[in-house]
C-alpha cells in the first residue's frame, strides 16, 4: 500500500494520523481510498466536479503530479504521496 | 613584485599599468618591469594622489575592524565564509517581510551573522500572545510597534546592524519601491494577499524571495528566484485558497518553536545567497512536520504558463491582491473579515 502524507489542515479527519496506509494504483483511486477510510477529506481536496483544488499539491514521491498525468498519475505499492496545500500564517 | 611578477603576468607583451601613492616608486619599478622584458607598461603619474586629486572615482577597499575580527572570527575561520564572504555579508541588505514568527528568528540569525542593513516590514503593535514564539519582542514590548521592539532587539545584539523600520502595510503602490533597495527577501507574512504581492513583486525587481510558512506542526520553506531560473511562488500555487478555506495560525494554532526552524532555515538560505554558496532551496520545497520529527523534499516546476515568470507573464505589474484574494473590500477601504474557517477543531 502506498503511504499518504497527511497535512495538519485535514488531520481532523484521519484522527490526528500524519501518515495513512492506502490502495489504489493511481492518484483518482489514493484519493477514494482515503475518502473511504477518512469520510470528508476529499471534500477538502478535490472540488465539485471531482478535480483536485487548484491550492492543493499533490506529489507522487517528490514530483508534482501536474507535471505529470494528474489525477491518473500511477502510484505503486512502495510510493510517498504528498499532499501539499498552501499556508499563509497567522492573520485571523 | 620582480620576485612574482613571472607568475603572474607570464606574457611579456601584457599591458601593465603601476601606481603607487605619489607616482615616484611606480615610476622605478616600470623601469624594472621594462629591463626585466615587459614591453607594454606604464606608471600613473602623480600617483594614487594625483588620480584622486584629478576627481577619478575610486574605491576604498572594506576592512574589518578588530573588534568585528574578533566577532566574526567562527565565520571568517570557515574557508566559504572567510573575511571576504563576512565583509559581503557586512554589506548585504535583507528585508524582512513581517517581525512575528518567522520573522523573530530570521532576524535574529541575520543580525547576530552582521548583515549589515535589515529592513523590517510590519504594521502591527506587540501582543502578549505573539510571545509564545515571536522571540524579536518580550513582555514590556506589549503594545509597542513590533518594527520598534524589533530594532530595539537587533541593537541590543549587534551595533554593526542598521535597522530601517517600514512601519506600514506592504501595498501595491508602495511594494516595488521598499523591495528595491534590498538584494535578498524573506517572506514571513501572515495572509496571502501579501504572499502573492510580495512574489509578484519580487519576480518584477529580479529579487531572491527565501518564502517560509507555518501552520501547527508543520513548515514549508523554498526559494523562488525567477530571475536565475527558479519557479514562483505562482508555479507552485498557482490560485489563492478561497478566503476562510484554509485556516490561519489565530484559528488552528502552531507550535511555538516551529517557526524558529523554518525561520532560521530561511536565515541559512539567505546567508547562502549573500555569499552566493551552496545549493539553494530554489525548485525545492523542503517539507518539516515537527510530530513525525521529519523533513521531506518535493520538486517545485517553473510553470511555463505562470502569468508572472512564464514564457508570456501576462502580470507584468502590481495588482488588487485582495481582490485577486477573493477578499471584499468595505467602502472605507478597510478589509472585511473573511468567513470563519470550516475546519477550527
Amino acid at each position: 500500500m502506498a503511504t499518504v502524507f497527511v497535512p495538519s489542515s485535514l488531520r481532523r479527519y484521519t484522527a490526528g494520523q500524519s501518515k495513512a496506509e492506502v490502495r489504489g494504483s493511481t492518484v483518482n483511486e489514493i484519493i477514494e481510498d482515503l475518502e473511504r477510510q477518512y469520510p470528508g477529506v476529499k471534500s477538502r481536496l478535490c472540488d465539485e466536479a471531482g478535480q483536485i483544488k487548484r491550492y492543493v499539491n499533490v506529489f507522487v514521491n517528490d514530483e508534482e503530479i501536474r507535471a505529470l498525468q494528474g489525477a491518473d498519475t500511477p502510484v505503486s505499492e512502495k510510493d510517498e504521496v504528498s499532499i501539499v496545500p498552501a499556508m499563509a500564517g497567522g492573520r485571523k | 613584485m620582480e620576485l612574482r611578477i613571472e607568475n603572474l603576468v607570464p606574457r611579456r607583451d601584457t599591458p601593465i599599468a603601476l601606481y603607487c601613492a605619489g607616482g615616484v616608486r611606480s615610476v622605478l619599478g616600470a623601469r624594472s618591469l621594462s629591463e626585466m622584458g615587459y614591453t607594454n607598461v606604464a606608471s600613473v603619474a602623480g600617483g594614487f594622489g594625483g588620480w584622486k586629486n584629478a576627481g577619478y572615482s575610486f574605491v576604498v577597499p572594506r576592512i574589518m575592524t578588530d573588534d568585528q575580527r574578533h566577532r566574526y572570527s567562527r565565520h571568517t575561520i570557515i574557508p566559504e565564509v572567510g573575511e571576504r564572504g563576512q565583509l559581503k555579508l557586512l554589506d548585504a541588505r535583507v528585508l524582512l517581510i513581517g517581525a512575528g514568527g518567522l520573522g523573530s528568528p530570521a532576524a535574529m540569525y541575520l543580525a547576530a551573522a552582521g548583515v549589515g542593513t535589515l529592513g523590517i516590514v510590519d504594521f502591527d503593535v506587540v501582543d502578549v500572545s505573539n510571545l509564545q514564539r515571536q522571540i524579536l519582542h518580550h513582555l514590556d514590548d506589549v503594545g509597542r510597534p513590533k518594527v520598534e521592539s524589533a530594532a530595539e532587539t537587533i541593537a541590543a545584539l549587534n551595533t554593526d546592524v542598521k535597522v530601517v523600520p517600514h512601519t506600514t502595510l506592504l501595498r501595491s503602490d508602495n511594494a516595488l519601491d521598499i523591495i528595491k533597495e534590498y538584494d535578498v527577501v524573506i517572506n514571513g507574512s501572515d495572509n496571502f494577499p501579501t504572499r502573492y504581492l510580495v512574489n509578484d513583486a519580487c519576480a518584477l525587481l529580479g529579487k531572491p524571495l527565501v518564502d517560509g510558512s507555518i501552520f501547527r506542526f508543520e513548515g514549508q520553506l523554498t526559494v523562488f528566484d525567477p530571475a536565475r531560473g527558479g519557479p514562483c511562488y505562482r508555479c507552485l500555487y498557482p490560485d489563492p485558497p478561497p478566503p476562510g478555506e484554509v485556516p490561519s495560525c489565530a484559528e488552528g494554532g502552531v507550535l511555538g518553536v516551529l517557526p524558529g526552524i523554518i525561520g532560521s532555515l530561511q536565515a541559512s538560505e539567505a546567508i547562502k545567497l549573500i555569499l552566493d554558496v551552496g545549493e539553494s532551496l530554489a525548485g525545492r520545497l523542503l517539507l518539516f512536520d515537527a510530530l513525525d520529527g521529519r523533513f521531506r523534499q518535493v520538486k517545485v516546476q517553473k510553470d511555463p504558463a505562470c502569468p508572472v515568470c512564464g514564457e508570456d507573464p501576462t502580470v507584468t505589474e502590481l495588482i488588487d491582491y485582495e481582490q485577486f484574494c477573493g477578499i471584499p473590500h468595505s467602502d472605507n477601504g478597510v478589509t472585511v473579515e473573511p468567513l470563519p474557517a470550516l475546519v477550527v477543531t
